[in-house]
């Protein structure tokens, strides 16, 4: 029946499907299917840069308006990956210039840019409307200034825990006059910031939603620029402290009387430094909030951050640090009835830390919340009755990561390794996609995933299992597995080579410290010429190390459809 | 759950018993062995050059240290030192087999004990759990002499969240337990000492909080920027209150010829002579110790012409930004101001840096 509509008309429809995903789908139903999508695609999604060539995605697409690209494998992260390994836009960029697409938006996960790449991404698109960067890095405050300068239409500039070179204070004032279009503005990652240009734009642009400052704002200034933006639903404090010896009481007056007609603010973050006298003024905001970050707010803890949170009884999702402690967290499951997510960051990651959190907070937020869906949880130990308890009490995860911070430590109460208690959360959230292992584990818990965890895509894997089989069963098990990750596991050649199609139903593998060997993952680049096997080896070994038998320090490989890059440094060696 | 529990618990029950008796288990071992890519749990994955200065520091360690030489993991050439872990790896299993005590809060019947502990026999890892296993339990330290993971290779500490391994032996475990932290500080250092001579005492001197790291590469999973925000973030709440600083504080460091950038840690280090140390492994071809003792002659300041004498000793030189953008080299402010200020770090031709000297000098007046 759809053959007999117009292609306007089939278009029209398409354009009620949104989601990548479905988008996918709907090309591979028939050749005028895949011709009117495409044609009609704004927004694309580029999992892994290396995966396509710029010029196949402008080919395919040529009306992409919107672009998501990310780079560097996710252990980058933890610096897992040595600098230099690549994903770079420029070539991205250049092409997209050359090939006059009207890119309207930028979103760059991990990714390395240039100066240059912003100095052309700002001059070679006229209706560019929005940069997105996620921990990125390798430009400074000049490709910044391109940007600010040469975006006329920009509403959005977000800039993500990237790492920034700052060389002049200068380019928030390279924002024109004329630019009042702002609706997000994110520089809570920079050190400087120039305040008066700040004040001034923040003025002329009233449909400011989202501002996120750093670091250098002090709170006097936060309170002139809330004065001009009561309408802001996105507010990241910078330094919420008061002089000692300032005029306290009249600043701090002023504060309170500023932020309470602030009544649309919903999402709360920052305050990187804080005084928690200062805390009160934000109060009468709280009972509308429903994301509250305090995972950079190391000065608020104890009592003060108690009272912060009984106020909270909106929140959906709450980031904190595990200065919150288990009682903190019972307080949390008496208050947000409706939290959906949780991260519990650790506040000394390589101290001792007292004021951590257990197994008994997170039963205590299980109970509590039983909406609960994700969850990332930094902890000193785990037990597998915790674990059952928190699976029974919250069937819905989507995401679950547990990083105990010792990472192979079993149940400390029983002595026994974490399989049944990760088994017992596959098993009940059956719509589980995104799966981080931790403590004491054997192969066994492979087993559970493999048999329970139908939807999941990625799974991280560190120092656990005992044998092949682990990495089997997950392979052979998880039929909707795009992403996963080990390290420190006794995983080798032959859980690699066992099913070598699998990877193309992948998007990347990274396996580091693990058993595979040189020759296991030549058989497998030969065997699959659409994956690239990369061996990343950093070590002065590279020379003697040509043999087989070899183990393989680090490996990352992922489906491609343009062969091996050819950006890549003189450490990492592409398989063929 | 009702898996085949027998299927793994057998595989289990084999592998360990095979690392005392069986003879095809040997055979794996020689085989790891001689194939062994040692890796440094304790952090150094990516660090090369390590390895050379490695090898010879171990073959100086003594016969007790060597014992636990077995199951830790190393970076290494392959085929060094495998010889002798075959016996010592022996001989610790079957050690700590027999010592019921291992887990002395929880009564173990045989059948769990081995389910409960990775075994050495599958690859170097297991070792790093039954180090970490055998360090929740102090009994087990008052044992050794020297911890497991006192690897030679920690003293080339890349900053990859990598502190000296001496300060972190498997103490990680120990934070559930309030007492043991400070025993393990205590065997720490004199453990430290004893295989290692060069900057372990001033890495251990190092730790003013109590407990001690657990610094594996890339552990616990936080990214950088996380971690470098929190260190600045509580060094400036911390300043009132005086407490001791965590965190991490990378800075990148490039030389000139060589292909890749580094990132070290500089909270890792006390003074010049250690980051000295670090970076002269990870880049393995110049050598920059003679000047790293300045920094620590304190208000002293250098001269034009000692300045100049090293850098005629060297064919390189480490130089960094600071925070005004201007190049000086390393080693010509007090190590406190050094951390403060270095934005990031380059290691240049001698050539290059002779123009730094004077501006060096000048530089620590203004600031002294």
């Amino acid at each position: 029946m759809m053959n007999y509509f117009p292609d306007e008309v089939l278009e029209h429809v398409f354009d009620f499907v949104t989601s990548h995903r479905d988008r996918n789908a709907v090309s591979l139903v028939c050749k005028l299917w895949y011709r009117v999508e495409r044609f009609s695609r704004q927004r694309v999604f580029i999992g892994n840069c290396y995966a396509i060539s710029p010029e196949r995605l402008i080919d395919r697409f040529p009306g992409v308006k919107a672009l998501t690209l990310k780079g560097k494998p996710h252990f980058a992260d933890f610096n897992l990956v040595p600098q230099d390994w690549g994903g770079y836009v420029q070539p991205w960029i250049e092409a997209l210039a050359r090939s006059r697409i009207g890119l309207e938006e930028l979103r760059l996960k991990r990714m390395v840019v240039s100066d240059e790449s912003l100095d052309v991404l700002s001059r070679s698109f006229t209706n560019f409307k929005s940069l997105v960067l996620v921990s990125c890095e390798g430009f400074t405050t000049d490709g910044l200034e391109a940007i600010a300068a040469n975006c006329r239409f920009l509403r959005e500039l977000d800039l993500q825990e990237n790492e920034i070179e700052e060389k002049k204070n200068l380019w928030l004032g390279c924002f024109p006059d004329s630019c009042t279009s702002l609706v997000s503005l994110n520089f809570a990652c920079l050190k400087e910031i120039n305040l008066v240009a700040l004040e001034r734009l923040v003025a002329r642009n009233p449909n400011l939603k989202s501002l996120k400052l750093n670091r250098a704002v002090p709170l006097e200034a936060l309170q002139r620029i809330l004065m001009r933006a009561p309408q802001l639903v996105d507010l990241g404090t910078g330094s919420f402290v008061l002089d000692r010896d300032s005029d306290d009481s009249e600043t701090y007056r002023k504060l309170r009387g500023t932020i309470l007609k602030c009544r649309s603010i919903r999402n709360l973050s920052g305050f990187l430094e804080v005084a928690p006298r200062c805390l009160p003024a934000i109060y009468p905001i709280c009972l509308n909030l429903t994301y509250l970050n305090l995972s950079y707010a190391a000065g608020i803890h104890g009592s003060e951050l108690i009272k912060l949170i009984r106020l909270c009884g909106k929140l959906q999702r709450l980031w904190i640090l595990d200065y919150i402690g288990d009682k903190g967290l019972e307080i949390v499951a008496s208050t947000c009835k409706d939290l959906q997510e949780l991260r519990v960051f650790p506040s000394d990651p390589f101290g001792a830390g007292h004021a951590a959190v257990t197994e008994t907070g997170l039963v205590a937020i299980s109970s509590g919340c039983p909406k609960l869906n994700s969850l990332l949880y930094f902890c000193q130990q785990m037990t597998n009755a915790a674990l059952i308890a928190v699976a029974k009490n919250c069937p819905n995860f989507i995401r679950f990561r547990l990083c105990i911070l010792d990472p192979t430590k079993p149940d400390p109460v029983t002595m026994q390794p974490l399989d049944e208690g990760f088994g017992a959360i596959v098993q009940s959230s059956k719509r589980l996609r995104r799966l981080s292992l931790s403590g004491l584990l054997t192969d066994r818990v492979f087993l559970y995933i493999g048999m329970y965890a139908e939807q999941l895509e990625m799974l991280s894997i560190a120092f656990a299992g005992e044998s092949d089989k682990g990495m089997l069963y997950v392979l052979n098990g998880c039929k909707k597995l795009r992403k996963l990750e080990i390290r420190d596991s006794p995983f080798g050649d032959m859980a690699l080579l066992r099913d070598v199609g699998k990877y193309e139903t992948m998007r990347s593998l990274w396996m580091s410290s693990c058993d595979v060997t040189l020759g296991g993952c030549k058989t497998l680049a030969k065997q699959m010429p659409r994956l690239n096997v990369e061996i990343i080896n950093e070590n002065d070994q590279m020379e003697f190390a040509h043999e087989d038998s070899q183990k393989v320090e680090k490996m990352y490989l992922y489906r491609t459809l343009v062969g091996p890059r050819k950006d890549a440094p003189e450490f990492v060696w592409t398989l063929v | 759950m009702s898996p085949p529990l027998l299927g793994v618990g057998e595989e289990e029950d084999q592998s360990n018993v095979t690392l005392l008796a069986s003879p095809a288990s040997n055979d794996s071992l020689c085989r790891n062995s001689s194939e062994l890519k040692e890796r440094n749990y304790m952090g150094l994955s990516d660090c090369s050059s390590v390895d050379s200065s490695g090898v010879s520091m171990v073959s100086d360690v003594n016969k007790s240290s060597l014992n636990l030489k077995a199951t830790e993991l190393r970076l290494g050439l392959p085929g060094c030192q495998s010889p002798e872990r075959d016996p010592e790896r022996r001989v610790l299993s079957s050690a700590q087999l027999d010592e019921k005590p291992l887990f002395p809060l929880h009564p173990l019947n045989d059948g769990q004990y081995p389910s409960s502990q990775k075994t050495v026999g599958s690859g170097s890892k297991r070792g790093f759990s039954d180090a970490m296993d055998g360090f929740t339990k102090e009994k087990y330290l008052a044992k050794s002499e020297v911890a497991p993971m006192l690897s030679p290779r920690p003293s080339s500490n890349l900053g990859l969240k990598t502190g000296s391994v001496l300060e972190n032996l498997g103490t990680q475990p120990d934070n559930a337990k309030e007492v043991a932290p400070s025993k393990t500080v205590q065997e720490r250092p004199r453990a430290a000492n004893e295989p290692r001579p060069n900057h372990n005492g001033s890495a251990n001197g190092n730790s003013s909080a109590p407990a001690t790291k657990a610094q594996v590469v890339g552990w616990p999973p936080i990214r950088s920027f996380r971690k470098n925000s929190l260190a600045s973030t509580s060094k400036n709440n911390d300043e009132v209150e005086g407490k001791a600083v965590p965190g991490a504080l990378f800075v990148k460091v490039s030389m000139d010829g060589a292909p890749y950038l580094r990132k070290v840690d500089l909270k890792n280090y006390s003074k010049y002579q250690e980051l000295s140390s670090a970076l002269e492994k990870m880049f393995s071809c110049f050598t920059i110790g003679q000047y790293g003792s300045h920094g620590t002659l304190g208000r002293e300041m250098l001269s034009e012409s000692k300045l100049k004498d090293l850098l005629h000793g060297s064919e390189y030189v480490l130089t960094y930004e600071d925070k005004d953008g201007d190049w000086m080299l390393v080693g010509d402010v007090p190590w406190e101001m050094f951390i403060e200020t270095c934005k990031r770090m380059r290691i240049m031709k001698s050539s290059d840096a002779i123009g730094l000297a004077p501006r060096a000098v000048e530089k620590c007046r203004n600031r002294n």
